[in-house]
């Protein structure tokens, strides 16, 4: 049988399975139905009471859970449903034997207040930590233990799908989901698998994690209508409106694939990453850490600016984010930047943080699949400063065959993912 | 083992940064690792849970600058000051060429608590009407803003770069002990494999916190009332936790030879696995890993990062015991407690001290995490 390598010799990794959860809801198909309508998944938060908070907007999942949750159930489930969609089409190994390695992007989790308060009761007087844990040696707690340790969500899901080897659970902020992929795709062209259930998500939006974007003006607090606050690129963009959902994807080796007649849907080409140590929550000013991260990605893959169709962008509707992720893709492209397409999913989903990288190239395959662009909606008040061609507000028909999805997060965080046509197509 | 594995590139530690209730650096560790002891341990301040506390770093020292100290909690000041140990022991500290060349693993947990402020919000919301905006309110208002990135797990990655200049990619794994032997695990393929040349892999844990002693407590996962050797705890199991840090810096071999770096040890094998615990899973997943280091001599050091929780430890030991029948064991814990996300990282290192210093030819690390995860490694004299 032949055997089929990259243009650095290494193996080939295809992806053979796709699943997304978001705010516009569940399954690859209702969301591009959604997204490429220009649909908009944000809405005011019920799940917990706003008042006194400057965003009461959000793009939560709600249609999950009848009972009250925690981040990490809803988190859990999120990931389970798209790991689902995913493993069914791929068809790969049998039900809960999936016959690869896991690596999942998971929000950092910790005790929530519902469960500190329900301890609380069990305490006279004055609450604090000691008495905190006098009720916890009772025992009576001791769900909340599994429940609240980091490693949990990606344990509970290595069960449910008989993943192999050592799950691991990543974070690098908001390009989570993207090193989760990348992670998968290293694994592969070490040969140390041949298979990887790569899955991002996030099911995180309480009101203490609200507030703590909030409290760093990380927040759009355009909050009426819900659905306009969302708006990359545009001049009075003013943070990003905080999503939920999950993507995931089942890579595997080229030759794997096809030896066992599997569908293609597409090949994760290159990865790129780089490290900013200009300040904790901004970018270099000069844009070189994300820069470097496209072209890194473009020459792992082997090609060059001008093989890229369509940039699914970062684009999280921040106006520091947005202005440099234009600035760095003007280096990377040139003039070319000017006419080549560039949306962000974010304008209809929110930022859905640690699992955005995943979603958005789960919606990435699904664009080149369906030859349409899903546009950046609420793009209304260009911003100047940015001359880009975003898809405003209305999907667009183009043959897409090569895409680079950016993902940029706090602590200096930079991953950018190069993902082509399955290659009979292309 | 398969054989493209057994072909690959070979991995040195070039760098070893560690800090600790013992103090800080390679030649405090490598005293106790030869005198055994003892540990320092502080039964009365979270009292009735014994923990092993830090001795106080001099910052400065690395962490030069106020302002990034003021930016960070406890775990990542440790986290950042032992990662520059690490640089400055393996001689790159100033060097900007491999700095962003170098990436870097890191084991973290994260979410250090306001613990004043959580116990009055607490007490607040009992006689509150309405709950939800109290607690919106008090949020609000007395969150610091900062405290987020203090909590959040990447940003001990995010503040080693920031401090140190590191400007390569960096990521970070989660999932208390797991993390820290998976960050080693991936750093050596890496290497091994030719992805990378250098990397940076370690983490750092805080154990003077009532939050996570809740989070443990909350399993009945910790040892309560005055130490105890981590192999001799039947009449009262569990963790007693240490705050601990440990950064190494992993090199291919050649890259090493060519910049005439000094190397500890070799790190021949790391490896990772993840047992469905039952009563016997730990000891066989333990055994499976060493069994693929190949036969080990009789003059092996066996460093373990055991925990001390009830059955999982013994089956450690039992596994230790048959692999590796005369190897002298050393459990990380009885020197400088548990360290969570850092123990594996904090064993590894201490293993690459004691080949370093001749106390042994060649060392295997194992681990169990409390309640999921099973890696061991192997290292040989360089």
């Amino acid at each position: 049988m032949t055997t089929h390598r990259d243009a650095k010799g290494r193996p080939i990794v295809a992806v053979t399975g796709l699943g997304v959860v978001t705010s516009l809801g569940q399954g690859k198909e209702t969301n591009w139905k959604a997204l490429t309508a220009g649909q908009s998944g944000i809405h005011r938060i019920e799940r917990f009471p706003t008042e006194g908070l400057r965003t009461t907007i959000g793009g939560t999942v709600d249609f999950l859970f009848d009972e009250p949750f925690t981040a990490p159930q809803l988190s859990e489930k999120l990931a389970t449903l798209a790991a689902e969609e995913a493993v069914t089409q791929s068809a790969l190994g049998t039900s809960g034997d999936f016959p690869g390695e896991l690596f999942m992007a998971v929000p950092p989790v910790e005790m929530e207040w519902p469960q500190k308060q329900e301890m609380a009761q069990a305490i006279e007087g004055d609450v604090d930590y000691d008495g905190l844990l006098r009720a916890a040696e009772t025992g009576k707690f001791r769900a909340m233990h599994e429940l609240f340790v980091f490693g949990g969500v990606a344990d509970h899901i290595a069960d449910r799908f008989g993943t192999k080897g050592s799950p691991i659970s990543l974070s690098t902020a908001c390009s989570s989901g993207a090193t989760a992929i990348q992670m998968g795709v290293e694994a592969i062209r070490r040969g140390d698998t041949e298979a990887a259930l790569c899955i991002g998500t996030d099911g995180s939006i309480h009101a203490e994690a609200l507030i703590r974007f909030s409290l760093l003006s990380a927040l759009s607090t355009q909050n009426d209508p819900p659905e306009g606050a969302a708006k990359p690129f545009s001049k009075n963009r003013d943070g990003f409106v905080m999503g939920e959902g999950a993507g995931a994807l089942v890579l595997e080796d080229y030759d794997h694939a096809l030896a066992r007649g599997a569908t293609i849907l597409g090949i994760v080409a290159g990865c790129g990453e780089r490290g900013d140590g200009f300040h904790r929550t901004r970018s270099s000013p000069d844009g070189k850490p994300a820069i470097l991260a496209m072209q890194d990605a473009l020459a792992d893959a082997g090609l060059t600016p001008d093989d890229v169709d369509y940039i699914n962008a970062h684009g999280t509707s921040t106006p520091e984010n947005d202005k440099m992720e234009a600035m760095s893709c003007a280096a990377v492209f040139g003039e070319r930047m000017a006419s080549l397409p560039i949306s962000s999913n974010k304008s209809m989903i929110g930022h859905t943080l640690t699992a955005a990288g995943a979603v958005e190239a789960v919606i990435s395959f699904l664009t080149i699949a369906n030859g349409k662009i899903p546009p950046t909606i609420n793009y209304a008040n260009p911003d100047p400063a940015i001359t880009l061609d975003v898809v405003p507000n209305t999907a667009r028909d183009a043959k897409v065959r090569t895409i680079i999805s950016n993902s940029f997060g706090f602590g200096g965080q930079n991953t950018c993912l190069v993902l082509t046509a399955p290659p009979e197509a292309a | 083992m398969s054989d493209m594995t057994m072909n690959r590139r070979d991995v040195v530690i070039t760098g070893i940064g560690i800090a600790s209730s013992l103090g800080e650096g390679v030649e405090v560790h490598a005293a106790a690792l030869a005198a055994g002891g003892p540990p320092t341990v502080d039964t009365e301040s979270f009292k009735p849970y014994p923990v092993h506390p830090l001795l106080a770093l001099e910052l400065d020292r690395q962490i030069p600058k106020k302002s990034d100290q003021r930016q960070m909690e406890p775990w990542q000041r440790l986290g950042v000051y032992a990662a520059g140990l690490a640089l400055d022991s393996a001689g790159i500290k100033e060097d900007a060429e491999a700095k962003s060349a170098l990436q870097v693993i890191v084991a973290a947990g994260g979410g250090e608590r306001d613990h004043a402020v959580d116990s009055a919000i607490l007490t607040g919301l009992r006689g509150a009407n309405e709950p939800g905006t109290y607690l919106n309110e008090h949020l609000m208002g007395d969150l610091r803003p900062t405290l987020f990135l203090a909590q959040l797990s990447n940003l001990l990655a995010g503040n080693i770069a920031i401090v140190h200049g590191v400007t390569g990619p960096s990521r970070t794994f989660m999932g208390e002990e797991q993390a820290g032997v998976d960050a080693i695990r991936t750093a050596h393929a890496r290497i091994a494999s030719g992805q990378s040349d250098l990397m940076l892999v370690g983490g750092a844990y805080n154990a003077e916190r009532r939050d996570m002693l809740l989070l443990f407590e909350l399993g009945g996962y910790l040892r309560q009332g005055s130490f105890a050797p981590v192999f001799a705890r039947e009449e009262a199991p569990g963790l007693i936790t240490g705050s601990a840090g440990a950064f190494l810096v992993l090199e291919s071999a050649e890259r090493a030879a060519a910049r005439g770096a000094k190397v500890y040890a070799k790190l021949s094998h790391a490896g990772a696995t993840r047992s469905r615990r039952a009563p016997g899973t730990v000891e066989s997943a333990l055994a499976g890993l060493v069994g693929g280091f190949g036969p080990l001599g009789a003059d092996a050091l066996a460093i373990s990062a055991a925990t001390g929780c009830a059955g999982i430890t013994a089956e450690e030991a039992n596994a230790l015991a048959k692999a590796a029948p005369s190897a002298k064991r050393i459990a990380a814990g009885d020197l400088v407690g548990h360290g969570v996300e850092a123990a594996f990282p904090v064993s590894v290192a201490l293993a690459a001290i004691a080949l370093s210093a001749g106390q042994a030819k060649q060392a295997v690390v194992t681990g169990a995490g409390h309640w999921r995860g099973e890696g061991a490694a192997h290292l040989v004299q360089a």
